[in-house]
């Protein structure tokens, strides 16, 4: 009997497993299949902290996450249509995000009295039992199918049951009608001087396949069609990808060289990885012997001229904040990346969160302007990296990206621009010695940039407070008043310069979902839903968060209720209450995981209807 | 005012290096000795003015870019050496000074000191000791002697001191050197040979405090002290001291040690200094001369200076190889890899 096929508009599945088991790969295969099919597709990858916490153990639970759809999407999904778990911890762990009546796969050959135990289930019982009626249960045997098919194959043993992920996906493929061909390219292309491996690999993953087909246990397959998008070349990137191009792509629009000054940590480690590749563009990347030293080269990369850039995550972010403070004083453009994970202290590292942003804002001595930018996406940090270069060296400053894991990791299709479209950078670039003075300004209050190897131009910069115009040291109280003044309005200038907010839906209405960094998708699609069913309702996301958009203010005006998910504790909104006196209505997630369109959908409703 | 340009090396003199403005040291500081001689120094090394930076970190001598007339940079506490490193890898034609001392280097900055040092960075760090908190008014330092009494230790420092040259060659610095504030010649002397070496090149050079720790190197200045506790090195030449009427000689056994003997004109029982060894055995020991074992004079000058290639030179050279390698990056090429995948217009009509 052959399976019959169902149209669906969208699906979201997750593969999970040990961390050893391949699952970030098997997920990231399944997505670039899929990308390349042509349907929108946003993924979330879910790792441990531990890289090989112990086999089997609850601890050890690695998921990969994505969405594939033919309309355009904005999230990885609020619950899961199907549910790969290639062992008992992974289908623990796991199991509270499926939908009722979803398919769950299990690798039946893992379900063995031991990795039962470790998950903590009873191994006398039979505990698929209460799951067989909630959901549709696959209880497939892997492991051995995949040793069947590689019996014969000249290959060590360990590395048959390491492919048993190729089954997994072959079933798969097979579920979502997907072609093989992407991923069996790909597998040429990695192991093409290895044959024996790779022809195992194919073997396992057309296995795989080919049992969904005959098995007799699926009974319907699904066809997700291709999506509606714009025209054009795109790839698939995770945001720290993104982030890495942009400042190369940033160095080459402003023709200075990008130095990369770091200390590896969790999640931000990718971007150093990547840099680290684009020696050919002048790149210069310095593994520091910590996080101090990863922004104190920096600066020093700042004052010699160059492109300068430090990156980390919160716990990072607190061992910098002194030179933050510095570069900040001594008014050098640097661009400082903080890829948020859950906090606080080393919290929970792999895992996403908004709660840095305060201490970026705030966390130093004196008073410390500093801009602070935040990316919504993982496309999105491409423009925020170009951005955040641009005022760095337009005005002379330090400024902050933030991210966070969600967005690191995560990925989904990116349009690629077209680079005749790309504004080239300007910078304050000064070689004039009649007319130089450090401390000098624009109009934007913006100071001049000499480099070392100027002649003419020598001078001292430092952390004690200084005169304007001359820079020489100036302790008294004018002076401190002075400067303090001119630094904050030269941040806050940024803001005359920014274009107008972008609103999506109703201008005027009965409620602004308002939001910053990775809610923009959850939001977004809250937003259509609310549309949709006819609410007077409009999305406001906000990229520049220090200085704010001028056109802000009014904007929240414009709405009766404006409502605030923050993955924190409402950090934003204590801003805005403070500046605006607006009774902005919070919405607080601090679980590391995102926000459920549905959740949003329900909470707006209740603060239109009064009840909240 | 129109400013001056000099960008000629050959015509420069100390004048071109002096800042306008006054000089806010105690009076009667070592850090006048030290600023008068890199002043002295820098017109004669054949570089334009333009093309020095000096860089400091917190505390008395790191006072010392706002008195010179060059680029400067006055950091934060310890941490001189991560700026220099920047600095210095980003453009590695600049001759790039660090100015630090025994708080600043070895204490809160220690980490930064050893990476720098085994890195190899191009860096001329000055490591003013003075064996003292100066700027906070009279705390031990990390080279104060045990028991010593300051505001902090009324009982006597617990701390077993450091000493700045041994922790230099523990670090693999490819030049090592100490010197002294009090005696410029030798000061200026060991300034102009790390001036010309590619690499670190650290100098302590000991510094009185005459107000927290007054007289702390007075037994090398003495009249009565100074001939038999300074050992002035140079190389190739036996390690003799007190006029040359004694030398210096290896004990052999399976613990290396150093011991004084009278010079009686077979000069080759004494050890013969070799700053070019690559091994750090001999220079370990000399460098704990005097400073450890109060017994022996002090070695002063080169101790160490050995030709490896610096960090800045390999990022250059692998900066080229790459290049050479890949072809200069576009930003063609760094959005279109080989991963990308287009929609055309026909399926979107298609819908």
């Amino acid at each position: 009997m052959s399976a019959t096929k169902e149209k669906l508009s969208s699906v979201t599945i997750r593969f999970c497993g040990d961390s050893g088991d391949g699952m970030q790969l098997t997920g990231n295969q399944f997505t670039t299949t899929s990308a390349l099919f042509g349907n929108d597709i946003a993924t979330y990858p879910n790792f441990p902290a531990e890289i090989r916490a112990p086999l089997g153990t609850l601890a050890g639970v690695s998921g990969f996450q994505v969405r594939f759809s033919s309309n355009d999407i904005f999230t990885a999904g609020d619950e899961l249509d199907a549910l790969v778990a290639m062992n008992p911890a992974a289908m623990k762990t796991n199991l509270e995000d499926l939908k009722q009546n979803g398919i769950l796969i299990i690798n039946e050959d893992s379900f063995t009295a031991s990795n039962l135990s470790k998950a903590g289930f009873n191994p006398e019982e039979d505990i698929l039992e209460p799951y067989r009626s909630k959901y549709r249960v696959y209880e497939m045997p892997i492991t051995k199918m995949t040793l069947e098919a590689l019996k014969d194959a000249p290959i060590q043993s360990k590395l048959k049951e390491r492919s048993k992920n190729m089954f997994a996906l072959g079933v798969m493929y097979f579920l979502y009608n997907r072609s093989l061909e992407p991923t069996i390219k790909w597998l040429e292309g990695k192991f093409g001087n290895k044959p024996d491996i790779l022809a195992a690999n194919i073997k396992v993953i057309k296995a795989g396949y080919n049992f969904g087909d005959t098995c007799e246990m699926i009974h319907s397959t699904y066809e997700v069609a291709k999506a509606d998008i714009p025209p054009g070349t795109y790839r698939n990137i995770t945001g720290n990808e993104a982030l890495s191009i942009g400042f190369v792509a940033a160095s080459k629009l402003s023709n200075k060289s990008l130095f990369l000054g770091s200390y590896p940590i969790t999640p931000a480690t990718e971007i150093l990885q990547a840099l680290a590749k684009y020696k050919h563009f002048g790149v210069k990347t310095f593994q520091a012997e910590d996080e101090i030293a990863g922004i104190g080269s920096a600066i020093g990369a700042s004052f010699a001229g160059q492109l300068a850039l430090t990156t980390t995550s919160g716990p990072g972010i607190a061992l910098k904040s002194e030179f933050m403070n510095l570069a900040m004083i001594t008014e050098l453009p640097l661009v400082i990346v903080d890829v948020m994970r859950g906090g606080p202290s080393t919290g929970l590292p792999t895992k996403t969160e908004q709660t840095d942003l305060l201490q970026v804002l705030y966390g130093r001595n004196g008073e410390s302007p500093i801009p602070v930018l935040a990316a919504k996406s993982p496309s999105d940090c491409f423009d925020t990296a170009i951005e955040a270069c641009r005022i760095a060296f337009e005005y002379m400053t330090p400024v902050v990206i933030l991210s966070e894991t969600q967005i690191a990791i995560g990925s989904e299709p990116w349009l690629l621009p077209n680079i005749d479209d790309l504004k080239k950078i300007k910078t304050q670039s000064h070689t004039d010695p009649d007319t130089f003075q450090p401390y000098s300004r624009n109009e934007d209050l913006a100071r001049p940039w000499a480099i070392p190897g100027t002649p003419g131009c020598e001078h001292t910069l430092g952390g004690l407070e200084k005169s304007n115009i001359t820079g020489k040291v100036n302790l008294s109280a004018e002076a401190h008043e002075e400067m303090t003044r001119i630094r904050a309005q030269k941040v806050a200038n940024i803001a005359k310069h920014l274009p107008a907010t972008e609103i999506y839906g109703k201008t005027k209405g009965d409620l602004l979902l308002l939001g910053w960094g990775s809610t923009y998708g959850s939001n977004k699609s809250a937003v259509e839903e609310l549309l949709a069913r006819g609410y007077k309702v409009a999305q406001a996301h906000i990229k520049h968060i220090n200085p704010l958009p001028n056109d802000l203010e009014s904007i929240l005006r414009n709405y009766k209720h404006v409502m605030l998910p923050e993955l924190n504790s409402g950090q934003l909104n204590m801003i805005l209450r403070a500046k605006f006196l607006i009774d902005i209505k919070a919405v607080n997630q601090i679980n590391t995981k995102p926000f459920n369109q549905s959740d949003l959908v329900r909470i707006a409703e209740e603060i239109i209807e009064g009840k909240r | 005012m129109a400013i001056i340009t000099n960008t000629d090396p050959s015509t420069l003199t100390k004048k071109d290096f002096v800042a306008e403005g006054d000089v806010k040291w105690c009076p009667g500081c070592g850090d006048y000795s030290i600023l008068s001689s890199v002043q002295t120094v820098l017109p004669t090394l054949g570089i334009p003015k333009e093309k020095f930076a000096f860089i400091s970190g917190i505390g008395c001598s790191s006072r010392f870019p706002y008195y010179m007339d060059t680029y400067g940079f006055h950091t934060i506490h310890g941490r001189a050496l991560t700026v220099a490193s920047g600095v210095k890898i980003s453009n590695p034609d600049l001759s790039v000074w660090v100015v630090t001392g025994d708080g600043d280097g070895l204490s809160i900055g220690g980490n930064h000191t050893m990476h720098a040092i085994r890195r190899n960075m191009d860096l001329k760090i000055l490591l003013f000791n003075n064996r003292i908190y100066g700027l906070t008014k009279g705390q031990y330092s990390p080279t104060s002697e045990q028991g010593k009494v300051t505001k902090t230790s009324l009982m006597g420092s617990i701390d077993r001191p450091l000493n700045p040259v041994s922790f230099a060659i523990a670090s693999g610095a490819t030049f090592v050197a100490r010197t002294a504030a009090h005696n410029p010649k030798h000061l200026q002397e060991t300034l102009r040979a790390a001036a010309a070496h590619k690499g670190t090149a650290f100098v302590e050079i000991l510094q009185n405090c005459n107000i927290f720790n007054d007289g702390t190197f007075a037994k090398y200045l003495n009249k009565d002290t100074k001939e038999v506790e300074n050992l002035f090195l140079e190389d190739g030449k036996p390690l003799l001291f007190d006029k040359d009427s004694k030398g210096i000689v290896l004990e052999s056994g399976s613990h290396p040690k150093l011991t004084i003997e009278a010079n009686d004109g077979t000069t080759n029982k004494f050890i013969t200094h070799d700053p070019k060894a690559e091994d750090t055995t001999m220079a370990y020991l000399i460098g704990r001369l005097g400073i450890d074992e109060p017994s022996m004079p002090t070695v002063m000058g080169v101790i160490r200076s050995v030709n490896h290639v610096s960090y800045d030179a390999a990022v250059a050279q692998q900066e080229a190889a790459a290049i050479e390698k890949k072809g200069e990056g576009k930003l063609e090429s760094l959005l279109f890899n080989s991963s990308t995948w287009t929609v055309s217009d026909e399926v979107k009509t298609k819908k």
